[in-house]
């Protein structure tokens, strides 16, 4: 029989807050990470992000460890890991692995022109400082499958558990604002001028924010969070800079994850969609839905909250609506006002209490990837 | 989960100016930087596909291997369930080096969409999902050397549980045009030519 998994740690370093409580605290509140910003460093012109105090993530950093060595993310990255790894007892031996996933990791050295600064640009070196400061004895896998690679990981993580090939797999995702990735998406001219507004009529693109997050998947029921029924990972094979106008390759990792998970699409009771307020991806996400019959299912995207966390985005977004399961509400989809999206799709204007048993993640991105994961929740947890 | 053996059906090697398939040199010319290796390679195996010179050069590296790879077994009426698992070390620095050099100067700042959109490596796997109409799983991996155990237990994973027919699998690193592609295609069909295990010995070849 195949091995059941599940989440049993979660943590995340966003703009919002430094662990899991005080972010939903701040969702509650309607609190947005997302402010304008002017920074001639990063942008010619003022821009909406959601970017973090570098005196909080030092100062965070400092009570952890004394060492210089570590980049920005870096130290985001420990941090989103240190209170999980701690806090699970799990040995760090051959049979834990270590799944990092980023789009560009520590992009921002290429503008040392310095060989060790270059050097610090590759993901493989990002995820063996992150994996040293633990001591795991297993070598890093690194995920970079653009805006779905948060969510992949997770995928990847329990594929491999099933396989046998570990027990534990400790997961952190993670992308920091930058120059490179501001100068790009502006110049793709993806950028709201104002904090973006999934779904809603009045979108004009993203924000972009920055964020790390960090979970446990195991085979081990004990203290669990969370169960992974299903997932998929499909290609729309249409576009590499736009997604597929039916969403195919949404629609098809949708089904794959639900038939894996052996349910029907009447027993999701949240989505946790991208939303990444785009004209395109929204429009495509509601087609894809509506194909699917899941119109009526609530859907939030958390962007309003957060900003596009790249790479980040999936897990974080993950960490929360296992949250939002577990305390039974549905978050507000923060940003949203009139429906802007061609097929009805049920955006949740207020935070709602409501039972959820069955969740489901979705992302999309660049290259034309789609990722969807299928959640039950904890029996106990009810 | 049901452990099934698992074949590699067909390998193709391009390093150092020439195309290595199945263990036979099919192409080979004299050294020259790889924008005319490709472009001479694309003439050569007569391919129809004028987008081939709008990708990056990483793109084009795992267009190539996978074009002999997958058109001999794909079909168009009917679906391919082929996943694609690639991985390298570079990532897509040789491309993202580019794109700084475009925001570097304040004086001459010119960031262009049409690279920023090569800036993920993932984005060699959309071009050959487009080219061969692949509408299945897709990841893309960094590690610091060729992983033969990932990549093989990943691909195997994804045939056992039926999330795909057959995996392209191997490793695409560019970077400043020194390059290598190790390509091949494993499936559940069993082809006593090549063992799994010697997989690492078909990458050194």
């Amino acid at each position: 029989m195949t091995k059941e998994i599940y989440i049993t740690q979660t943590n995340c370093i966003t703009p919002l807050g430094f662990d899991v409580e005080s972010n939903i605290e701040a969702i509650l509140r309607g609190e947005s990470g997302i402010q304008l910003h002017s920074a001639l460093s990063l942008m010619p012109m003022p821009f909406y992000a959601a970017i973090i105090n570098d005196e909080k993530i030092n100062s965070a950093f400092e009570k952890i460890s004394t060492e210089k060595k570590y980049s920005r993310l870096e130290k985001m990255m420990i941090l989103a890991l240190e209170p999980i790894i701690k806090n699970s007892g799990v040995e760090l031996n051959s049979k834990t692995a270590f799944i990092l996933s980023t789009t560009k990791g520590n992009v921002t050295a290429l503008k040392n022109n310095s060989e060790e600064s270059f050097n610090n640009a590759h993901l493989d070196v990002l995820a063996k400082n992150v994996s040293d400061f633990f001591g795991f004895k297993t070598q890093p896998i690194v995920v970079s499958n653009a805006c779905v690679s948060g969510i992949l990981a997770v995928s990847v993580a329990k594929r491999m558990i099933q396989s046998e090939l570990y027990d534990t797999i400790f997961v952190v995702a993670g992308d920091e604002i930058s120059e490179f990735v501001l100068s790009g998406f502006n110049a793709f001219q993806a950028m709201s001028d104002l904090p973006c507004k999934p779904y809603s009529k009045n979108r004009t693109g993203v924000s972009l924010g920055e964020a790390t997050a960090a979970v446990l998947l195991s085979a081990e029921a004990k203290n669990a969070k969370i169960k992974v029924i299903g997932d998929s990972s499909i290609n729309d094979a249409n576009h590499i800079s736009g997604p597929s106008r039916t969403g195919e390759g949404l629609f098809r990792s949708i089904q794959n994850a639900l038939k894996e998970a052996q349910i029907n699409s009447d027993k999701i009771h949240y989505i946790s969609a991208h939303g990444t307020a785009t004209p395109f991806n929204d429009e495509m996400e509601a087609i894809a839905l509506n194909r699917l019959n899941l119109q009526n299912a609530p859907i939030n995207s958390l962007k309003g909250f957060y900003g596009h966390t790249l790479g980040a985005s999936g897990l974080l977004e993950t960490v929360i609506a296992i949250e939002s399961a577990n305390q039974n509400i549905l978050f507000e989809s923060k940003g949203f006002d009139e429906i802007g999206v061609s097929e009805a799709i049920n955006v949740i204007e207020k935070n709602l209490e409501k039972k959820i048993e069955y969740f489901l993640k979705t992302a999309s991105g660049f290259g034309g990837c789609n990722t969807a994961v299928v959640f039950e929740k904890i029996k106990s947890n009810l | 989960m049901t452990q099934n053996k698992t074949y590699i059906q067909s390998y193709i090697t391009i390093q150092n100016n020439e195309i290595v398939l199945n263990g036979t040199s099919v192409f080979k010319i004299e050294p020259t930087d790889f924008g005319d290796f490709s472009k001479q390679a694309y003439r050569n195996f007569d391919i129809q596909y004028p987008k081939f010179f709008k990708m990056d050069a990483l793109s084009k590296l795992a267009f190539l291997g996978s074009e002999l790879l997958l058109s001999p077994i794909t079909s168009a009426e009917q679906e391919n369930n082929i996943a694609l698992v690639l991985a390298n070390k570079s990532s897509s620095l040789d491309t993202d080096v580019k794109y700084q050099e475009s925001i570097s100067d304040k004086e001459n700042y010119y960031p262009s969409p049409a690279v920023f959109v090569y800036t993920l490596p993932n984005i060699c796997l959309g071009e050959i999902s487009i080219r061969h109409q692949l509408k299945s799983e897709n990841s893309f991996f960094i590690f610091d050397a060729f992983n033969s155990e990932f990549l093989l237990n990943y691909s195997e994973v994804l045939l056992n549980t039926n999330k795909a027919d057959s995996v392209l699998c191997g490793w695409v690193e560019f970077f400043k045009d020194d390059y290598k592609a190790f390509l091949c295609v494993i499936s559940a069909e069993e082809n006593t030519k090549y063992t799994n295990e010697n997989i690492n010995t078909l990458y050194n070849q």
